[in-house]
């Protein structure tokens, strides 16, 4: 027996396909709000435990119980892919979700960034996850919580430490590298050898040599820890890959936030306006919940301190529509990510009709706007995004005595480590690691200093 | 074809996000224990009842990652109206009150709620400490009238209304038309004298606040006099604390005032020690009282007050049940080897008398100490 909203579903979706959408089987499951919660702060609807997601937990049901945010829909990429509805919603709302979800959907399979993850992943990220769950229950039978709990504090502080160019399987740097060959004689010294009683000394091989490990700085930290940490035995190991797999499967999401969701409003908006199939009461009440959605977080004169990513990407996706047509823009879809997108097709006109600006917080705690340039609002928005939101930390080199030295590029960065926090991550990494590590960054006055556990 | 699956129903049964965040809190809870004598010492507790409860504020742990530095001036993106240079949020006057300024993760907060006999069991326990033993001997016996039976005569305050009515129901079972109480059913509770071992316990404390003792040295001294009275408290159903300061004179204090006590003269460690025995004579009599006394002193002593101290705290220890003595100080500070106050008591141990020593340069030497008072105590018992 077919439910109302499975009707409307079942029309929007011949709507969206009729329209070029081209997307996986999307799985829909209706989900109570306390599974809804769970999944916004785990990520993954059954992932691992750490004492970490409790804290975020007690966070997201605070600012819930003072409606400042609600979850309408969470939605996984794979082939198929997996949409949690929630109960509570009318069905107006989940209408609105299922063509969001739909233009989501269409996005995770044609984007670059989400194909070439998917290709390395595969589609089932979901499945995964629960079964490293599983895998992390049973290593807490064996080894107990609290050695479980040490090797999950050092992975997740590291979750961003990934190299997102690289590959999820990646094989161990080679063991030996062949002997350099010997320099070209300059044209100087092939004459000299030359002169009557000058005779060139054989030169022995000398075989392959031990590479050096790193054998360049190595900015995938998780990975370089489950494959050289000294001692780690083969379950810690195994909790390192597990978490560095989930990393990089949130990485396009993380990377296409805007362009993602700005899409998926884009096409919820167009698809609902198309349905002339949907009653009228539930056109209008599924249109309140999308200007809810797509709101700029500042109105009627009002300045707000944070960019809507909904309101920032579907207001570039209605320009590049009406500006260049529907193709082109299933053309960027499929080309950019943020970094592009934001760089690309955010003008001057949208930024200004938008109110975009930069602002700076001084000490003391004063805001004052700092700039309205296309240039600097740009990189404001795109700041936090950089290399996966986390500082560029990378494997310098590994001691005689097997230490870890990790070495910040404050130079890239623009500023040093916080120390104490550096401090923390290092005690965890230590404890898996079982010997020295440092790290080595510069201090407020950019002079070098060492942070060590 | 979109197919919507109807809700699991167990989802509503089992929440992760729960038991991760029971797990937090366990490990805020530790945390707070591993950090309760600093905690503990705050308060004025020693004198108060015991049922006095510690609430402690906490923070959410957080758990760390890589992090940037503050930058001194923070971009960030944000949208509506406002030319440049227009403030959106003035900044605070200096020296305005620095709590608004928290962003975001700190806020939250809950307090743990802790009561102090609950804790020193705890501790009790994790340091596997043994109770202490009252003193056995004729003379601790100290008379007491205790109930014992019932008589048919007695004062009214004593009549025990439950064993009266007992008397009048078994009556009136054989009785015809009774009635409800009559004399011969009173009962009255007896009191018979008997000799019982004495449960008063006085502890004395006392503190060398001579110049050289620094504020670290007596927040040590502190710490280990709370929980050695504490340990006292859970074996004694009376306790009288007396506090005593010294520096070249001894004077007695209250506990409020105690660890403020400061004077800039010389040591003079033979006063403290007669104003010891003194108070000890005056007040606590040894066949009634379980006394112990406890020392807390850098060990610098004026060197020509040697033998007076020597032969008065030989008398202290020849009359308490333990005499604990805490050398304060930091390893890293020059130091003679021993001290002269560290040989006196040294020498009264091999003389076979009830004392301990023991060394306070941090935090974790408090537990140490109380683990070798405690157990020194243990053996002397056995």
């Amino acid at each position: 027996m077919e439910t109302e909203l499975e009707r409307h579903a079942n029309r929007i979706e011949a709507l969206a396909r009729s329209l070029g959408l081209d997307y996986y089987p999307v799985d829909f499951e209706v989900a109570p709000a306390s599974l809804m919660t769970e999944i916004a702060v785990y990520g993954l609807p059954v992932r691992m435990p750490h004492w970490s997601f409790g804290v975020r937990y007690i966070h997201q049901l605070v600012r819930q119980s003072m409606g400042n945010s609600k979850i309408f829909e969470v939605m996984f990429p794979g082939d198929p892919a997996r949409a949690f509805l929630m109960d509570a919603n009318s069905v107006a709302e989940n209408s609105l979700v299922v063509a969001h979800v739909l233009g989501h959907a269409d996005f995770a399979k044609n984007n670059s960034l989400f194909a070439r993850f998917h290709a390395m992943q595969g589609g089932n990220i979901v499945e995964q996850a629960a079964a490293h769950a599983h895998r992390i229950q049973l290593a807490i039978e064996a080894n107990g919580m609290e050695r479980v709990e040490g090797v999950l504090d050092a992975a997740l502080a590291l979750e961003s430490h990934v190299d997102i160019a690289g590959e999820l399987h990646r094989a161990r740097y080679p063991e030996f590298v062949p002997e350099k060959a010997a320099a070209r004689p300059s044209e100087f010294h092939q004459r000299f050898q030359t002169l009557p009683g000058e005779s060139r000394p054989e030169a022995l091989p000398i075989g392959p040599l031990r590479a050096r490990v790193p054998p360049h700085p190595e900015y995938d930290l998780l990975w370089f820890i489950a494959h050289y940490a000294p001692e780690l035995e083969q379950w810690e190991r195994d909790i390192f890959l597990m978490v560095r797999a989930e990393s990089l499967y949130f990485y396009p999401v993380f990377a296409c936030q805007v362009m993602n969701e700005g899409w998926a409003s884009y096409w919820h908006a167009r698809l609902l306006r198309e349905a002339d199939f949907l009653p009228q009461s539930l056109y209008l009440s599924a249109m309140k919940a999308h200007s809810d959605v797509v709101r700029p977080f500042a109105s009627d004169g009002q300045t707000a301190l944070a960019v809507n990513p909904y309101h920032l990407g579907f207001t570039i996706w209605e320009d590049i529509v009406e500006k260049h047509g529907i193709d082109h823009a299933f053309r960027v879809r499929r080309e950019e990510d943020d970094f592009g997108f934001v760089r690309n097709w955010l003008d001057r006109d949208l930024a200004e009709q938008s109110g975009l600006f930069v602002y700076e917080t001084h000490p003391g705690d004063e805001i004052r706007v700092a700039s309205r340039e296309l240039d600097a609002v740009r990189e404001a928005i795109l700041a936090p995004k950089y290399n996966y939101g986390a500082p560029r930390v990378a494997v310098a080199e590994m001691g005689n005595d097997a230490s870890l030295v990790l070495a910040h590029d404050a130079a890239s960065d623009g500023r040093g480590l916080d120390p104490r926090r550096g401090k923390k991550v290092l005690e965890y990494v230590r404890r898996v690691w079982r010997r020295p590590v440092r790290l080595q960054t510069v201090n407020e006055r950019a002079e070098p200093v060492e942070l060590a556990a | 074809m979109i197919r919507i699956a109807a809700e699991t129903p167990w989802y509503d049964l089992f929440s992760r996000g729960a038991r991760d965040w029971l797990r937090h809190n366990q490990k805020v809870r530790e945390a707070v224990k591993g950090g309760l004598p600093e905690l503990l010492a705050g308060a004025d507790l020693m004198t108060g009842s015991t049922n006095k409860t510690v609430v402690v504020p906490v923070k959410f742990m957080e758990h760390a990652r890589l992090r940037l530095a503050d930058a001194s001036v923070q971009q960030g993106a944000g949208q509506g109206r406002g030319e440049p240079g227009e403030i959106l949020q003035p900044g605070r006057e200096p020296g305005a009150d620095a709590r608004q300024g928290g962003t975001g993760d700190g806020e939250i907060r809950f307090v743990v709620e802790l009561k102090v006999d609950e804790i020193v069991d705890w501790l009790w326990e994790e340091l596997k400490l043994p109770e202490l033993k009252p003193r056995r001997s004729a003379t601790m016996d100290e008379p007491d009238f205790v109930r014992e039976g019932w008589n048919r005569r007695g004062a009214r305050s004593r009549l025990d209304r439950r064993r009266t009515l007992k008397e009048s129901i078994k009556r009136k079972a054989v009785q015809q038309d009774a009635v409800a109480i009559i004399d011969d059913d009173l009962r009255f509770r007896q009191l018979v004298k008997r000799a019982s071992p004495a449960m008063n316990a006085a502890v004395i404390f006392a503190l060398d606040v001579s110049g050289s003792m620094d504020d670290a040295q007596r927040r040590l001294a502190k710490q280990f006099f709370f929980f050695a009275l504490q340990g006292i408290r859970r074996q004694y159903a009376k306790v009288e604390t007396v506090f005593l300061a010294h520096a070249a004179q001894a004077w007695e204090f209250e506990e409020s005032q105690f660890f403020q006590a400061s004077s800039s003269g010389g040591t003079v460690s033979s006063s403290v020690a007669r104003l010891t025995l003194e108070t000890m004579a005056k007040r606590y009599d040894q066949g009634r009282f379980n006394t112990y006394f406890f020392y807390a002193s850098d060990g610098e002593n004026a060197a020509e007050d040697r033998d007076e101290a020597r032969a008065a705290l030989g008398d202290i220890a020849a009359q308490v049940n333990y005499a604990g003595y805490v050398e304060t100080g930091g390893v890293a500070t020059f130091r003679p080897r021993e001290t002269q106050l560290a040989e006196i008591f040294a020498e009264l141990k091999t003389a076979g008398c009830p004392v301990g020593t023991s060394h306070l340069g941090c935090q974790d030497d408090v537990w140490s100490a109380i683990r070798e008072f405690f157990s020194q105590e243990q053996q002397r018992g056995d």
